[in-house]
């Protein structure tokens, strides 16, 4: 537990949840980034592609903001190898859109109005990821 | 306005998710595998926070008629359990516990410059655009919103 860090989660956490209330106050919808990204790529949908690549501007313009600001936050990487990040950008990519949603969407926002599908994807992909997770580091030895 | 107000949301919620540690794959990994004899709670406490303050938000706001920028709101009402809902979240898990991203923070994380994100990004993304190629029963009915994607 050396690498627990309760205030700054925390903290981080409350200002996602403001984040999402936010959005939802001003455009009246859910902040699932998994949805707002899958739905400015998709073919079929016009007309409201505007707001979609402001919010995802917002987090892509945050993050080289804070590369400056705050770059220990980008500090603790992994090494994998491009095939492995590659098989697991398709995974997470076509898996969102099929599960409808990701962290964001599923995670704070279903939850956060108890949505029995939401609980349900989120409780799915917790335990995927566990499981994926603890056979990469005992069955891999950690490396992918 | 709309614009401009979108673009504030994804800034706080790219703040939030650096601050809160989503944007080092190493920690979520180190989150997700509580077998590894080291595991690190701190990602269950960003849910937690994110989760208090949206629970209530979402209470507080939706007793509004509507939304401020928008005529209604679009808030997903379905409450049915299909096997694309799970086999779906399965893909998303794995892929999730091999990279240490997700969606936010990969795009967070490609925004830093982050070398592992400027791989994963354009997979993800040609991940989204397979599956809208593919879709089974096209998501159809995208009124108002396509709710089943919305999330």
């Amino acid at each position: 537990m050396e690498n627990f860090t309760p205030i700054s989660s925390t903290i981080g956490g409350v200002l996602i949840g403001l984040s999402a209330v936010l959005f939802l106050l001003w455009h009246g919808r859910i902040a699932g980034i998994s949805g707002i990204l899958g739905g400015s790529l998709a073919t079929t949908r016009a007309g409201d592609v505007g707001w979609r690549i402001a919010f995802l501007g917002g987090l892509i313009v945050g993050g080289i903001a804070l590369s400056f600001l705050h770059p220990t936050g980008f500090a603790v990487t992994v090494e994998r190898s491009p095939a492995a990040l590659i098989v697991a950008g398709l995974l997470v990519g076509f898996g969102t859109q099929l599960g409808s949603g990701c962290t964001s969407g599923h995670g704070v926002c279903g939850i956060g109005r108890l949505s029995t599908r939401s609980i349900v994807a989120t409780c799915t992909f917790m335990a995927a990821g566990a499981a994926s997770a603890a056979i990469v580091t005992h069955l891999l030895g950690g490396s992918l | 306005m709309k614009l401009f107000a979108a673009f504030v949301s994804g800034l706080i919620f790219a703040v939030g998710l650096v601050l809160g540690g989503m944007t080092q794959p190493a920690k979520v990994i180190g989150f997700l595998d509580f077998t590894g004899g080291a595991w690190d709670p701190s990602l269950a406490l960003v849910m937690g926070g994110a989760l208090a303050v949206y629970g209530l938000g979402f209470r507080l706001v939706t007793r509004r008629s509507s939304p401020i920028l928008e005529a209604s709101f679009q808030i997903p009402e379905r409450s049915d359990l299909p096997a694309r809902l799970f086999v779906g979240a399965v893909f998303f898990g794995v892929g999730w516990a091999i990279s240490g991203f997700c969606p936010g923070p990969a795009l967070v994380s490609l925004g830093s410059g982050m070398s592992q994100a400027l791989v994963f990004v354009p997979a993800m993304m040609a991940g989204m655009i397979l599956f809208s190629m593919w879709s089974p029963s096209p998501l159809a009915e995208p009124s108002p919103d396509n709710s089943e994607n919305a999330l």
